[in-house]
């Protein structure tokens, strides 16, 4: 399967006063494919994401996002707001962020903000309630009621998003970060404080995200059973260097990455998950 | 009493409640050795001081008891119980809905019944014009702190523009009111922008105290710039709104709308218009801040209350979104203030001290933070409590500042704290989705 990349990072540096977070990191992530990042706690996963994402702008380095539409185009320039606009790079947070108080098909209508703010005419036509702004309000609540029974959401549509169950949270995150329309997925840790079957569950949701809408999904992950089971690329990262990439099979049994584990005494549940997953 | 504070202390015991009461009592004992034990008498034309230990000694003994019998309140089962009792009755939520419009329409209906039967009280009709007034101001605000969850305590500032902008514009340049209502809105709304753009920034406390400042700025601005605004003198003989070029009371040529009619003038005549033109008004703020909920920029003003990075990975542009609440709101707050000048006929820097912002802030904040119809009862209270106790003379401060603790107690979250979701997935169901392939709605598009 020739895939064309979608997402190229080169020579990416992250810097913070004296310490370097990321150190000449590349990268490069296709369509219709799942690349994920593991590493141990503080290898600088979440911070590669705030790159990624427009949350930090990088100290050296490029970010290009190769659109079909739109041309290439250096992330690492745009602001957060046109990054998920333009270049359709979408995110969630390892710390669920939804619009708590609101429901969850709001949370995903309001994702679809750019829509309908262009069909409500800077709320005029909306204040009218001319026939366009209500065509196009229909759409998007058609949208995110696809969204939600693809997700397995419909019954807690109306339901306020802060008022859910933490798996289900998690869920409604990703249709949301659906729901805006993106070309690049990132997940930050999307199975953490999943039980075993809703990890299972998450699997093939990603599986079925990727091959239909044919989006590329960056994947930051601490359960090897997600990461080893969908991804098709995995890059490893520790103390801010690449020190593995390749096929789940070779990146597991890669020495530096076994080393990288199981030398690291703060995370006994990591090392033996990785290494578990190497037997 | 002890025993029955012992059996009732299930998890307090009764040397921590007796000390905790002690130091309440002790505390009033050192406040009010001043402000109570102290008193200066007229002696002969010469001021003497004079004790009053025994007041004191009441004092600290109604502390005391006071803050025992507090203590008790909250430790009863049936107090704790109370806050999850309100988590579990959200259920019926569209029930509640139902009833709210129906409360909302009612109290339209009365409003709209008032100056019948009230048409010559002038006390009755100008109370209810000034609820109404705070009640425009509070929609207003609402967008801001409500909807948009952005803490404005310079609220004030935006009204003082529309009043100035309305007075300066009607006495210097000869404008209607009904010219000025807009340019007043839109100047108001830049002030907004203005206001807003150093603040894009902050958030909770330190926009409070920008907004704060902003509020002072505008208000000593006023104060100081005597060649336009005559300073703490204010501005005089501004012109009252008329009716399509009829004034309500004989002055100078104006036709007056009694006349048309071919009827007496009478003075309820402009007091009973001046009502329904607030009335009016307040109605369209409401309409327009309903609808505005429902639209993507309501809603993008609600998830940048709730979480403002969710917004920004979004691709929602958080300026653009928190400018557009400053200006709106902004704008209301500038139509308010129109109508205020043009009802007193004389304004100054006196009208928008922080006092003001204080209190329409409270009104957001006390009817529940984004309910409109809240924001009508708190209006209500806080305009009409100061109104009934006047008999209190003195002490109406007092039992206002009373009532608005007790009702921070009650229901922390506001009057009306319930959330209506803007779009329900019944309600969407009900709109006609459009076919895929319909040619009308590419056309539509």
């Amino acid at each position: 399967m020739a895939n064309e990349t979608l997402l190229d990072v080169r020579g990416l540096s992250m810097r913070f006063g004296g310490v370097t977070a990321i150190d000449d990191l590349s990268l490069t992530a296709c369509a219709r494919e799942i690349t994920s990042i593991i590493g141990p706690n503080g290898a600088g996963k979440t911070t590669l994401f705030n790159c990624l994402t427009g949350f930090y702008r990088p100290s050296s380095g490029t970010v290009t996002l190769h659109h079909p539409v739109r041309g290439a185009l250096r992330l690492d320039r745009l602001p957060s707001h046109e990054l998920a606009r333009s270049a359709q790079v979408l995110r969630t947070f390892q710390n669920i962020r939804l619009f708590a108080g609101m429901t969850v098909l709001e949370n995903l209508v309001v994702a679809q903000h750019h829509a309908l703010q262009a069909a409500s005419a800077f709320s005029i036509a909306g204040l009218l309630g001319l026939p366009r702004y209500r065509l196009a309000q229909a759409r998007a609540v058609d949208a995110a009621r696809g969204l939600l029974r693809r997700f397995d959401l419909e019954r807690v549509a109306d339901t306020p998003a802060g008022a859910l169950a933490y798996g289900v949270q998690r869920r409604v995150e990703i249709a949301r970060a659906m729901a805006a329309g993106p070309r690049l997925l990132c997940l930050d840790e999307p199975a953490a404080g999943l039980n075993p079957k809703e990890s299972a569950a998450l699997n093939e949701l990603l599986a079925s995200l990727i091959a239909v809408e044919g989006i590329a999904v960056l994947l930051v992950e601490h359960d090897m059973s997600v990461v080893m089971k969908v991804s098709r690329q995995v890059v490893v990262l520790n103390h801010g260097r690449k020190i593995a990439q390749g096929t789940p099979a070779q990146v597991q049994s890669d020495p530096q990455v076994i080393a990288a584990y199981l030398g690291e005494p703060d995370e006994p549940v990591q090392a033996l998950s990785a290494a578990e997953c190497a037997t | 009493m002890t025993t029955t504070t012992t059996s009732r202390a299930a998890d307090t015991p009764l040397p921590q409640r007796l000390s905790d009461a002690g130091f309440a009592a002790l505390l009033t004992a050192l406040l009010g050795i001043p402000l109570v034990g102290l008193t200066t008498v007229d002696v002969g034309g010469r001021v003497a001081v004079q004790t009053r230990w025994d007041w004191l000694l009441g004092a600290a003994l109604m502390a005391f008891s006071g803050r025992l019998g507090v203590r008790w309140l909250f430790d009863r089962p049936a107090w704790r119980g109370r806050s999850a009792r309100v988590q579990v009755d959200q259920a019926p939520a569209a029930r509640r809905a139902g009833r709210m419009q129906l409360a909302g329409l009612g109290v339209t209906a009365l409003a709209l019944a008032l100056p019948l039967v009230f048409h010559d009280n002038r006390y009755v009709v100008d109370t209810a014009t000034t609820v109404l007034i705070y009640v425009m101001l509070g929609w207003g605000l609402n967008v801001v702190v409500g909807l948009a969850g952005l803490l404005d305590l310079g609220y004030v500032a935006f009204y003082a523009v529309g009043a100035y902008s309305y007075a300066l514009l009607a006495t210097q340049w000869g404008l209607s009111f009904w010219a000025c209502l807009p340019l007043a809105g839109l100047l108001a709304a830049s002030f907004g922008i203005l206001l807003g753009y150093p603040t894009l920034r902050l958030r909770g406390d330190y926009l409070a105290i920008v907004t704060l400042g902003f509020g002072e700025i505008i208000r000593l601005v006023l104060v100081n710039w005597t060649a336009l605004t005559h300073g703490p003198d204010g501005i005089g003989s501004i012109p009252r709104p008329t009716l399509f070029g009829h004034g309500f009371a004989p002055a100078g040529d104006l036709p007056t709308v009694a006349g048309l009619f071919g009827i007496d003038d009478a003075p309820w005549h402009r007091t009973v218009f001046l009502y329904l033109l607030i009335l009016g008004l307040a109605l369209l703020t409401n309409a327009f801040v309903l609808r505005l909920r429902k639209l993507p920029i309501g809603r993008a003003w609600e998830a940048m209350r709730e979480d403002e990075v969710a917004c920004r990975a979004l691709g929602i542009n958080a300026t653009r979104v928190k400018l557009a609440a400053f200006a709106l709101g902004a704008m209301l707050g500038g139509f308010a203030g129109v109508f205020f000048a043009a009802r007193q006929g004389f304004i100054s820097p006196e009208s928008f001290t922080f006092s003001e912002s204080a209190v329409i802030l409270a009104i957001v904040v006390l009817g529940g933070s984004g309910s409109q119809f809240g924001v009508v009862l708190a209006a209500g209270i806080l305009v009409l409590l100061p109104e009934l106790g006047r008999h209190f003379s003195e002490y109406r401060m007092l039992l206002f500042g009373a009532a608005m603790v007790a009702i921070m107690v009650w229901r922390p979250g506001g009057l009306l704290s319930q959330r209506r979701p803007t779009l329900t997935s019944a309600s969407a169901a009900e709109t006609p989705t459009p076919a895929p392939n319909s040619a009308a709605i590419r056309s539509a598009a």
